[in-house]
């Protein structure tokens, strides 16, 4: 398919008259590929996003309104924003621990690490939602024990938690470690021999180089956090109003054919990941430097 | 640096708390990850050959796993042309709102799959935007495959033109020329020149694309119909098998994508250990 894109180009633009760079495109084409690449963003990314909006403002501004406030979507609200927290929460500490232990450090067994923290984003969320059924569940290896003791994890929030937890593992640490890798020892060896101990080291010296790593992946962990739906569908129960986060809430009122209210509440989701985005990009643009370089998701 | 004594575990170092760290993420990275992901395993394990046989070739699995695999390809395949094509526009060419093109890219990564799973499917149904202009050519894109294939290359779509871009940017502007100068048309240049050096980051991409689509569940069961045997993706189907508290089948087809995941996975890691091998040096 590739090759067939390509081959427009062989197509000789009169020859005679070589006056753009050998480098370059004839303008005609430059204007082709330009408006095929921009039909097809608007298709594919813009419209759907557009149609977010639009159905959710079909019913008035009323009706948008009491679908967002009604007391099960604000349920999902709190139970989506405290969900959110505790999972970024904890990968925040486990990315700042395992950066430092991997870009601070040489040790055998490091790459296998790196690749074991990347895992999560290879397992399908259904499949993260499932192992802890399969673990924590009423026939799960741990669920009896668990009974037993009145600790309930399968549909109810600690499942959602650690649901939440798993499909955002990675976000931080990848983050962080290739800048710290990047950044060396120098500074911290430096702060220590002059008489540092090894937390004001971090917090004075390896914490403010860091920063804008560290936002930039609390920042995608948050967005993934509080969209995730198929990890916690698979795992919450959907309780209504009890274990029900705004993605799941979404989806009861969608397949109750409450169109209109099922996208005002997605408008909301939709609202965070444009400020997502635009958070994103301003740190990209102002703080290139200060987040690690050649990052592919 | 300190001289390398690579009989140690690890080499010497004045930083402290090595071990508090290490520990630590140790601890958290098998208590989330690996003893849950072992539990799925043993859990395969203890079925049997011949029961996750009988699961894996059950025809409504193969029919969803079949599904999964080619719509997957699919959109793989849709964003491999157009993810390069706006991979290159964005780097190479200049014109109004380019920035903001580019911070679009990323949309599919920050919106909630649900919310483009509702999304689309309000574009694509019989009523919808696009999916009454399709309707008079006889085309029907909700609730059949075609619509996962465009759910899929909706959330697919970032990875190629992300993987392609860095790469593109890079290369060697005095390549091109030194192609141009000796006498290679524009064509030639792009084909001989080009191209074999954006395979590896295209090839990465790919990858990446396909196994976050075979894996990807909220996007698509909004617009995808369901129906067993036409529409029903492979993860659907553990999700159905989990509510008919069937653990044994969700377990074996979530152990089969599993092993399909981390062979994708392992082929990435072959892909770019062998990109930096061919063009990580000399440059």
């Amino acid at each position: 398919m590739a090759v067939e894109t390509m081959t427009l180009f062989t197509s000789p633009v009169s020859p005679p008259r070589r006056l753009r760079s050998a480098t370059s495109e004839a303008p005609e084409i430059k204007v082709v590929l330009t408006t095929i690449a921009l039909l097809f963003v608007a298709i594919f990314l813009l419209l759907p996003l557009a149609a977010v909006f639009v159905e959710a403002f079909r019913g008035g501004i009323a009706a948008y309104l009491s679908a967002i406030t009604e007391p099960d979507a604000l349920t999902a609200i709190r139970l989506t924003l405290t969900v959110a927290a505790i999972a970024v929460f904890c990968n925040l500490v486990f990315g700042v621990a395992a950066a430092w232990a991997i870009a601070k450090f040489e040790f055998k067994g490091k790459s296998l690490l790196t690749t074991l923290i990347d895992l999560p984003f290879s397992v399908s969320p259904v499949i993260s939602g499932l192992v802890y059924v399969l673990l924590f569940g009423a026939q799960g290896y741990l669920g009896p024990w668990l009974g037993e003791r009145g600790v309930q994890i399968v549909f109810a929030i600690p499942g959602i938690v650690l649901a939440t937890i798993f499909v955002t593992f990675p976000f931080v640490a990848r983050e962080l470690i290739p800048l710290m890798q990047e950044q060396g020892t120098a500074e911290e060896e430096a702060a220590l021999s002059l008489g540092a101990n090894g937390w004001q080291t971090f917090v004075f010296v390896t914490l403010p180089n860091v920063k804008w790593a560290l936002l930039y992946g609390v920042l995608l962990c948050n967005a993934r956090a509080m969209g995730e739906f198929g990890a916690v569908a698979v795992i919450s129960g959907k309780i209504r109003g009890v274990t029900n986060t705004m993605p799941l809430h979404v989806e009861i009122l969608y397949n109750e054919y409450a169109f209109s209210a099922a996208f005002a509440v997605a408008s909301l989701l939709a609202l965070l990941s444009l400020v997502t985005l635009a958070v994103k990009t301003f740190l990209e643009w102002r703080f290139a430097d200060g987040i690690a370089v050649g990052r592919s998701h | 640096m300190s001289d390398a004594i690579f009989m140690r575990f690890r080499q010497p170092s004045v930083l402290p708390g090595f071990g508090l760290t290490l520990g630590f993420t140790l601890a958290y990275l098998s208590g989330i990850v690996l003893i849950p992901l072992a539990a799925l395993i043993l859990k395969s394990a203890g079925l049997g050959w011949a029961d996750i046989w009988r699961i894996a070739t059950d025809a409504r699995t193969l029919a969803a796993l079949r599904l999964s695999f080619g719509a997957s390809f699919i959109a793989a395949s849709i964003n491999a042309v157009f993810g390069l094509l706006l991979a290159w526009v964005l780097v190479r060419y200049s014109f109004p709102g380019r920035r903001l093109v580019d911070a679009m890219i990323d949309l599919p990564f920050a919106l909630p799959t649900a919310v483009a799973g509702i999304a689309l499917t309000a574009l694509y149904a019989p009523n919808g935007w696009i999916g009454q202009l399709l309707a008079p050519l006889g085309l029907k894109v909700a609730y059949t495959p075609i619509g996962i294939v465009i759910a899929l290359t909706f959330i697919s779509l970032p990875f190629i033109v992300r993987t392609v871009e860095p790469v593109l940017r890079d290369l060697d502007r005095e390549i091109e020329e030194a192609a141009a100068t000796l006498g290679a048309s524009r064509g030639q240049t792009l084909l001989r020149v080009l191209l074999p050096s954006l395979m590896p980051a295209i090839l990465t991409g790919y990858a990446l694309a396909l196994a976050r689509s075979i894996g990807e569940y909220g996007s698509v069961i909004f617009i995808a119909g369901n129906i067993p045997y036409v529409s029903e993706i492979a993860p659907l189907l553990i999700v159905i098998r989990l509510e008919e508290f069937n653990y044994a089948g969700a377990t074996a087809i979530a152990a089969l994508m599993l092993a399909i995941s981390f062979t994708m996975l392992l082929v990435i890691n072959l892909i770019q250990t062998w990109n930096r091998r061919r063009f990580g040096h000399g440059s």
